[in-house]
């Protein structure tokens, strides 16, 4: 124990480096989301082109969909915007908008201004849904299955990567 | 041009740094004494054209250059000239720089105030220390020059974080780093003796003034920085836990074990080993707290901007000198001898026990600052660790060393009875517990933390005081002193001891009461309504609008009445910052000694009322008023005219005194 | 006469303050939930913010968990309910107090542990110092009394 119990500090250190490397390629303001693998939840909101009519989140049981969090004030939902409308003329599943937060007139001008790839867009004008969904900032994008369970979640702008590396293949595997 | 001559100057300083950490080690090791006559004027020069450097960016924000990638980013010119000054070290470029000077004033201070200290020592540890300034310099060149240019000019700047428009960025970053930086000397001190194999008590009586100092100021950055947040936020919370604010708490939990522990080497010879372990774990604490707060690792609100490829270059750099320096440590360390004996009941031990526990609380922060990282690392989870985990951890480790802090001073060196201790302390004990029991009925309702938290106060007090007496008695025994003899007979060193341990129960009776006592209301005023507080009356008697130098905004005038009598009037603000268009709440303070009166506004609502918070903080000051005379108590000690007749003791052996 | 005026003047300073001092009401309109409200919000994160809770900062989310919070304190949920309905929505994180799971023994233990490995180091290490010191002591005793006996 003579020389060893001299070496403990070094070994102590050592190990706190390599947390604190591997801390390097970590981002602690991700937060995962604990609702993957668990059913989407529930909603029926109205639409944003006719707000009498509700739309719920049972209307797309037997699809694969992804659901898109959005706001016209929202500067990263215009970074990935381009992304989501290429997405959508591929025509591969549909994309649901659910504008967070807004208002209606807003997010109809900006969607005009930039483009809309949404099948429908629902009002969650209250955020209450979002709630429900662990959506603590926008954008968020979510993959849901036939059975209606989030299977994706992905925080912030959607990257081309993200669709070709992720999506895509899990769309697939969902899909068979 | 002037962007450009600072940019040469820090160039230069890299290589001076070079060749005296070149010349300065090698030729103490190899005992060539003409290259290690390198190293005093190296060290000025090196301190010269840092200066020169840092003032070039100084130059550059007061001017309004902003072809300065960091000027532009930082400053505007509508901001007022004390901020554009404090803005040159408001980002993470121009901290580094700041970093670099301060490191390089150590090293001229050592360089100037270290007649003593033969050469060949003093060419190591100045050589160690260009070292760690060549990790410095080299980051700072190579991956975070703050005189980048921007082309073309922007045509303003973005303005400084309205946050940090305030007299406390003038001076909080500046004390701050004074004390991280300062570490470095001891931490230099101790490698040069594990080179040397010159681990003795000369060592330590070198070190202790310069790790005092470092210490000071340390306590006296964290302190304002503290208040800062406290005035500055608006909702009057002074310590939030956050990783920043660990990373600075930490070494300073370290460097004062440490501060303690070289108390011990220089009287009695003994915990050299310790103590050497000390000053590394101290010096790597501040580089760990550099890295935190520029890596992107943690989340904090004072956190850089993130980069991780400066964390790499950062972690590369911690890795090799606390790596190194352990590694020294884990290969000399078993040679130095052993040290005095001394008993389980004695003075040693008591300073042990003390040390530990603050070894163990840093060691507690760090476990809970880092395991979110830790757990996500592993794959575990994202879990936070926050206020509620620190508090529950800290204060039962802290408990028993202010326990202590009663009994260590009034033991005897080496040996100490327990019925000894008992006789003299019991009177302050009794009346520590009594007080402790009836005082908290004073302020309102009992409450178990706020007995527990005065009983710590005033037994640390009492004891001091308890302490004092005892000394006096014992001198007046001699021959036939006055007391006023023998109050200014006895050492600086000694009162700063007494004000330090003094501090510390301020700090607690600070801590206490306002977590015990203080009340907060959250109201809608409009004018003429009143709020009542306490014992005081606060009625808002107009809003109007006002601007600044780069801010338009509210202001609202308070009238304070006790019993209807109007005696004083606060003008909280509600301020935009045009530039950032940030809102902040510029709260009114009524600082007291015995409570402080906090008004902030909060926003306007619909019916052209105003959302105000009124806070009644009983005590708050004395939390920062505890630091303080921390911080003075190291000053006395550092003042102690043993320092200044140095040169009489230079071969003075193990001389082992009875005083404190 | 000047008795009169400045009784007239009191009457009128009092009915002054009478008419304009109106006790400010209370932001919150029920104080007690209020103090509910803040108790459970102290304990949940700003996930926007950089380590605030929900309580402290005045980001949208925030105000949306806590106006959740104070909906659901109506409804009746109690505190676990509370905090169980926004992990499920948002992970551990959320929590400003770790929780205690398996995978946060080790932090709570921690310091404990810490303090006591390190006491017994440390007596262990003064006692096995001051053996080895009196034993050294002994043997130079022993080998001056030796030259001692020589002469």
């Amino acid at each position: 124990m003579a020389v060893t119990r001299f070496l403990i500090p070094l070994g102590i250190f050592i190990g706190v480096a390599a947390f604190l490397f591997k801390g390097l390629s970590l981002d602690p303001k991700e937060v995962p989301s604990p609702l993957i693998g668990k059913a989407a939840p529930d909603f029926s909101l109205p639409l944003l082109n006719n707000s009498e009519t509700r739309f719920a989140n049972s209307d797309m049981v037997g699809k694969v969909w992804l659901l898109n969090v959005f706001a016209s004030w929202c500067g990263p939902c215009l970074d990935e915007h381009p992304i989501i409308v290429n997405f959508a003329r591929s025509n591969t599943v549909p994309v649901l908008g659910f504008n967070y937060k807004d208002r209606p007139q807003a997010a109809a001008q900006w969607l005009d201004r930039h483009g809309d790839p949404y099948s429908q867009v629902v009002l969650d004008i209250d955020g209450r849904i979002g709630l429900d969904y662990g959506v603590y900032g926008v954008p968020e994008t979510f993959l849901i299955d036939r059975e209606g369970f989030i299977r994706y979640k992905k925080i912030g702008p959607l990257t081309q990567l993200d669709v070709s590396e992720d999506i895509l293949p899990l769309i697939e595997e969902l899909s068979r | 041009m002037i962007p450009e001559i600072g940019h040469f100057a820090v160039i230069l300083a890299l290589c001076v740094a070079v060749a005296q950490a070149f010349f300065s080690l090698v030729g103490a090791t190899r005992g060539h004494t003409n290259w290690m006559a390198v190293s005093r004027p190296s060290a000025y020069v090196l301190f010269l054209l840092t200066t020169f450097g840092f003032c070039c960016l100084v130059i550059s924000f007061l001017t309004n250059d902003f072809s300065v990638l960091n000027v532009a980013s930082n400053s505007n010119s509508q901001l007022p000239w004390p901020y554009r000054l404090a803005a040159s070290w408001g980002s993470h470029e121009g901290s580094l720089l700041l970093w670099v000077l301060m490191l390089s004033g150590w090293m001229a201070a050592v360089a100037r105030f270290s007649k003593g200290v033969p050469d060949d020592m003093l060419s190591l540890i100045l050589g160690v220390m260009a070292l760690v300034a060549i990790g410095f310099y080299s980051f700072l060149l190579l991956t975070s020059n703050p005189f980048d240019r921007l082309l073309p000019p922007a045509v303003d700047g973005r303005d400084l974080n309205p946050l940090l428009q305030d007299p406390g960025m003038v001076i909080h970053p500046p004390m701050l780093y004074m004390g991280y930086v300062g570490f470095s000397v001891v931490f230099a001190f101790a490698i040069a003796a594990l080179i040397s194999g010159r681990l003795d008590t000369t060592w330590a009586r070198w070190s202790r003034p310069w790790t005092t100092i470092a210490w000071a100021f340390l306590t006296i950055g964290i302190a304002l920085g503290s208040w800062w947040a406290y005035y500055e936020l608006g909702w009057g919370g002074w310590w939030f836990w956050d990783p920043v604010e660990n990373a600075s708490f930490m070494p300073w939990l370290c460097g004062t074990a440490l501060m303690h522990s070289l108390l011990v080497t220089e009287k009695r010879g003994s915990f050299k080993v310790w103590t050497v372990l000390l000053a590394i774990i101290t010096f790597s604490l501040s580089l760990l707290g550099t890295f935190l707060v520029r890596s992107g690792v943690l989340t904090s609100v004072h956190a850089f901007a993130t980069d991780p490829e400066r964390g790499v270059f950062i972690l590369g750099f911690l890795v090799f000198v606390v790596g190194a320096s352990l590694i020294l440590f884990a290969w000399r360390a078993p040679k130095v001898g052993l040290g005095g004996r001394f008993d389980l009941v004695s003075r040693e031990s008591a300073l042990l026990a003390n040390n530990v526990l603050l070894v163990v609380a840093a060691a507690s922060v760090l476990l809970g600052t880092l395991y979110p990282l830790f757990l996500d690392a592993l794959g575990l989870g994202k879990i936070s660790v926050g206020p509620p985990y620190f508090d529950a951890v800290f204060i039962p480790i802290m408990a028993p060393a202010m326990f202590l802090m009663g009994i260590g001073p009034i033991s005897r060196w080496k040996k100490s009875s327990v019925p000894d201790l008992a006789s003299k302390l019991k009177w302050a004990f009794v009346v520590s517990v009594v007080s402790a029991l009836l005082l908290p009925f004073t302020m309102g309702t009992w409450n178990v933390l706020v007995s527990f938290g005065l009983l710590m106060a005033l037994w640390i007090a009492l004891a001091g005081i308890v302490n004092l007496w005892t000394r006096l008695k014992q001198m007046s025994r001699g021959e036939g002193n006055t007391v006023w003899n023998s109050l200014t007979s006895l050492p600086n060193s000694y009162y700063g001891m007494l004000c330090a341990h003094w501090g510390v129960a301020v700090f607690i009776v600070g801590v206490t009461l306002v977590n015990g006592y203080e009340i907060e209301k959250d109201v809608k005023m409009s004018v003429g309504n009143t709020v009542t507080i306490g014992s005081y009356t606060i009625r808002l008697d107009a809003l109007k609008e006002m601007e600044g130098p780069n801010y338009t905004g509210v202001e609202g005038s308070m009238a304070i009445l006790v019993d209807g009598e109007e005696v004083d009037r606060m003008f909280p603000q509600k301020r935009l910052y045009t530039v950032q268009q940030m809102a902040m709440t510029e709260a009114a303070i009524d600082t007291g000694f015995t409570r402080d009166l906090y008004i902030s506004l909060g926003e306007p609502l619909s019916d052209g009322s105003w959302v105000v918070r009124v806070y009644l903080k009983p005590f708050v000051d004395w939390i920062w008023g505890g630091a303080f005379l921390m911080a003075l108590g190291g000053i006395l000690a550092v003042s102690d005219r043993r320092y200044r007749k140095a040169s009489q003791m230079e071969n003075g052996s193990e001389e082992v005194t009875t005083s404190s | 006469m000047i008795q009169s005026m400045r009784i007239m003047g009191l009457i009128l300073i009092l009915f002054c303050n009478w008419t304009f001092a109106e006790e400010a009401p209370l932001l919150a309109k029920d104080p007690e939930l209020e103090e509910r409200v803040k108790a459970i919000s102290l304990e949940l994160r700003c996930l926007v913010c950089q380590n605030q809770t929900i309580a402290d900062s005045n980001a949208g989310l925030a105000v949306d968990l806590k106006n959740q919070v104070r909906d659901m304190l109506r409804e009746g949920m109690n505190e676990r309910q509370i905090k169980d309905f926004m992990v499920e929505r948002y992970g551990d994180f959320v929590l400003y107090d770790p929780p205690i799971k398996s995978t946060t023994l080790v932090l709570w233990a921690a310091p404990l542990l810490m303090m006591f490995i390190a006491f017994w180091f440390v007596v262990r290490t003064v006692r096995r110092r001051a053996r080895s010191i009196d034993a050294h002591q002994s043997s130079e005793d022993a080998d001056r009394a030796r030259d001692l006996l020589k002469d």
